[in-house]
């Protein structure tokens, strides 16, 4: 048996109001919000942030495989997988990048229960998270939203997999092609109908291999490409109590999707329910998990529902357009970056290492030879920094890279809390929010680009109250 | 060790006008500044044996060419030196110690630099060729805006304190001839301007301008016999101390002021006999690159208490007519920041002063006078006392 054994999420705090897209294109509103990235997120920071949410308090050391997937991954070549196991500090893995469908999700979390099964990996980590162009002014637009979610397995997990299901169906929509910039759709039935025949095919039969009967399912965690879509497909199934609580909080989160609902789904259920995920594209996956006794034991603070409540609605759709550098700018002054020093300082960088004194006992980042502060030479212990501190000063910053900004950018020194002092930029908030000794927890963000590589590194914003 | 106390003598001064010379490159403005600090001393650029210059970018100029090339001075020692925004007064401080050993008898310490070459708004983005992944890219403005944001929290100092530091340096900048800005404002301008690094706005700090500035350096017995064999200017000592680039990773470091400039200080103050700095300098040029430097430099150089900064401008004593003047050339504020060039200009404006030919307002008959370079995130100071000889 293989189960899942802990589960997290990661949703931007950044909502947009669909009404407001409506009027910024005088095109009808769907209901709701959906959840934008900011600017410094991608796929990769969204699923990093999701797995540390799931390993929250747990042992990763027996992870043996990290799954990443995603219809969005930074890299074209280079995959997100060992950036994940580097911020994890977790090195003798094996790391896999599942892209181009919108059941990467569900097909990684299907793979690593075989990793798990067969013996390959005592425990393996399942990360999902999407970001997918929407063109300006479509429906897609207002539909789409920005999350992840992850997924430990193990074969002890209190959730047992107890049936599982895959069908294959060619078939074209909604697609996108190398090079394009949004998400293709025919917006007809047969995308919907494609849909419905491949889930309901991949579900019937993940049923029959758990033995059990639809109306024994309490909760169906799936991917949809929009909420009718969602109700009628699970009706036709049999869930006639089915329900989705993304598309009008957060969007369809793309290959993330199925997985961020089974993290709430699992947020609230109880040992003896069932649960079915599934998720399409181009086929379907679908899994049929039992909850056993300590489910709830699992549970993290920060549930999807918390997740869902920590929001701020940006104030103009322009702040999105930048967010996704929808707007041409000339001449990105990019700051200078070197692969090889980023490669040199992985572990101060991802994993978040420092080191401490053993004569005065500092806590001091980034690492170095000589102590910063009694300068005694080469006797240092290595040590992780904690996520965690408050802002010992801090300035709006408006001059970057040679341009005056009409947004400032906050920069803080934040004191860690278990010592350590590091210097951010800080996210998630307005500048004016920042203030001298705001508590506040660090969050893996893209920072730049500079020498035409995705320079990855930490900012700080406003602590959660976990 | 007998130190350079009284064993070197600045024999001339020249500064170009610092300002947005489009139409001058870095040469130009090099010659312009050495000729006019030659003819101040009553020699020949072919009398230098010497030259130290003080660059910071690379675009100004790299080695010892930057300044050979400028003054067609070949086959003699020519170094440049770069140690942040003090790589003036370093190059100033290397010239002394060559001639104080007795390798030489005349040399030359210049600075230059040329930013609006570069074009872009605050100081160009080229500080160095890549940047760790730790060190998010934050302006200059935006390390020392972090010190203010500090003192408002601990000290309960205002935007107010730092616009009378604006509106004071740009009333004596006013009067200077060479300076960039000749133009006083009100604490509204200065209030009221738009914001670069909170809580810094645009009169809280320096311009990015062009310049050059030179210094001849002698030996006293020699100065005897030049220009000024009356009135020429002795060093009496000079600090320098440097600490860490990385200030936003020290744990512990309160940001109430730059522990570089009290070492720098305390080096020239033992060396020059100064026990009680308040009272012994006559003036001060200090290295206000944005307001609130200047007032945590009060403290650090010792002139008033640690937490009395505010109240040393509130009371008027860095004024023109205070009992300590503080940049009564205008200072960075009003002659913007030519990298290179800022610390040899300095050294150029006390020794006017002290030899009662300042360009603009004039110390009433200074004694000693203390020329202050601060580097980086206050990472390097360097800290020069003049006096009469």
């Amino acid at each position: 048996m293989a189960g899942v054994a802990g589960w997290g999420v990661s949703v931007p705090v950044w909502r947009l109001d669909r009404g407001m897209l409506a009027r910024a294109w005088d095109t009808p509103a769907l209901p709701g919000e959906r959840a934008a990235a900011s600017g410094d997120q991608d796929a990769l920071t969204l699923g990093v942030e999701a797995a540390l949410e799931c390993l929250r308090g747990r042992d990763a050391s027996q992870i043996d495989a990290i799954y990443f997937a995603t219809t969005t991954p930074p890299y074209a070549e280079k995959h997100a997988a060992a950036t994940v196991a580097a911020v994890l500090d977790l090195h003798d893995v094996m790391t896999v990048d599942v892209t181009g469908t919108l059941r990467a999700g569900t097909t990684a979390m299907r793979t690593a229960l075989d990793a798990v099964r067969s013996g390959g990996a005592r425990a393996a980590l399942v990360v999902a998270a999407d970001m997918r162009p929407a063109e300006p002014s479509t429906a897609m637009e207002q539909l789409f939203g920005d999350a992840a979610a992850a997924v430990l397995i193990t074969a002890e997990g209190p959730v047992a997999v107890i049936g599982e299901a895959s069908v294959a169906e060619e078939f074209t929509g909604p697609w996108r092609r190398t090079g394009d910039h949004y998400v293709h759709s025919f917006d007809g039935k047969i995308e919907t109908e494609s849909y419905a025949r491949a889930v309901e095919r991949a579900v019937t039969a993940a049923l029959a291999d758990a033995g059990v009967s639809p109306d024994a399912v309490a909760r169906f965690a799936a991917y949809a490409p929009d909420p009718r879509t969602f109700a009628t497909t699970a009706k036709r199934i049999g869930f006639a109590q089915a329900k989705d609580r993304l598309f009008s909080t957060i969007g369809n989160v793309g290959a993330a999707h199925a997985l961020v609902a089974l993290a709430g789904a699992l947020d609230e259920t109880v040992p003896g329910e069932h649960v079915v995920v599934a998720a399409q594209g181009e086929g379907a996956d679908a899994l049929v998990l039992a909850a056993g006794a300590g489910v709830q034991d699992e549970r993290q603070a920060w549930t999807l529902q918390r997740a869902l409540e920590n929001k701020r609605l940006l104030p103009g759709y322009e702040r999105y357009l930048r967010f996704r550098r929808l707007l041409p700018v000339d001449e990105e002054n990019e700051p200078p970056s070197s692969t090889i020093r980023t490669w040199r300082d992985r572990a101060q960088a991802f994993a978040l290492y420092g080191v401490r004194c053993n004569v005065c006992g500092m806590v001091q980042f980034p690492a170095n030879r000589a102590c910063i502060n009694c300068s005694v030479l080469d006797d240092m212990t290595r040590v992780r920094l904690q996520r965690t501190g408050s802002v010992f000063t801090f300035t709006l910053d408006h001059l970057i890279a040679g341009e005056y900004l009409e947004t400032p950018v906050p920069r803080a020194v934040v004191d860690l809390d278990g010592g350590g002092r590091i210097f951010v930029e800080v996210t998630d908030c307005e500048p004016s929010d920042v203030k001298v000794g705001m508590p506040v927890e660090l969050t893996f963000r893209l920072m730049h680009e500079g020498a035409g590589f995705k320079n990855y590194y930490w900012k700080a914003r406003p602590r959660r109250d976990l | 060790m007998p130190g350079i106390k009284d064993r070197v003598a600045v024999a001339g001064v020249g500064a170009t006008r610092f300002t947005e010379h489009y139409e001058k490159d870095q040469e130009d403005l090099l010659v312009e500044a050495v000729e006019e600090a030659c003819t101040d001393a009553g020699i020949e650029r072919k009398d230098i044996q010497a030259i130290w210059c003080g660059v910071y970018y690379r675009f100004t100029g790299l080695s010892g060419t930057t300044a050979a090339d400028a003054l067609r001075l070949y086959g003699i020692p020519s170094t440049r030196v770069e140690n942040y925004c003090a790589s003036g007064m370093d190059a100033f401080r290397n010239a002394c110690f060559a001639v104080a050993a007795g390798v030489y008898d005349i040399v030359l310490a210049c600075g230059v630099e040329k930013i609006t070459d570069q074009g872009s708004r605050g100081l160009p983005n080229v500080l160095r060729d890549s940047i760790p992944p730790f060190m998010p890219p934050a302006s200059a403005p935006a390390l020392f805006a972090m010190a203010a944001t500090r003192a408002f929290s601990e000290r309960g100092w205002t935007r107010e304190d730092l616009a009378r530091v604006a509106v004071k340096n740009h009333a004596n900048g006013a009067k200077h001839p060479k300076a960039h800005f000749r133009r006083e404002i009100t604490m509204e301008t200065a209030l009221d301007a738009p914001m670069i690094a909170w809580p810094l706005g645009r009169f809280d700090s320096c311009a990015v301008s062009d310049g050059a500035a030179a210094v001849i350096i002698t030996t006293p017995e020699i100065a005897k016999k030049m220009n000024h064999k009356d009135d020429f200017v002795n060093v009496k000592a000079n600090g320098l101390a440097v600490t860490t680039s990385s200030p936003m990773h020290n744990p512990g470091f309160d940001y109430l002021g730059f522990p570089a400039t009290r070492m720098a200080a305390k080096q020239a103050y033992d060396e020059a006999g100064i026990t009680d700095p308040a009272r012994q300098i006559s003036l001060a040029e200090v290295h206000d690159c944005f307001t609130i430097t200047e007032i945590l430099t009060y403290e650090d150089l010792g002139f008033c208490e640690p937490g009395e900064g505010a109240a040393f401008i509130r009371d008027g004593r860095s004024a023109a007519e205070g009992d300590l003047p503080v940049n009564p050339s205008g200072g960075l504020k009003s002659f913007g920041h030519p990298i290179g060039a800022t610390g040899c200009r300095m050294i150029g404006e006390i020794t006017r002063q002290l030899q009662g030919r300042a360009d603009g307002v004039q110390v009433k008959d200074p004694e000693l006078g203390l020329a202050h370079n601060l580097g980086g995130p206050g990472a390097v100071c360097s800290v020069t006392i003049l006096g009469r000889n």
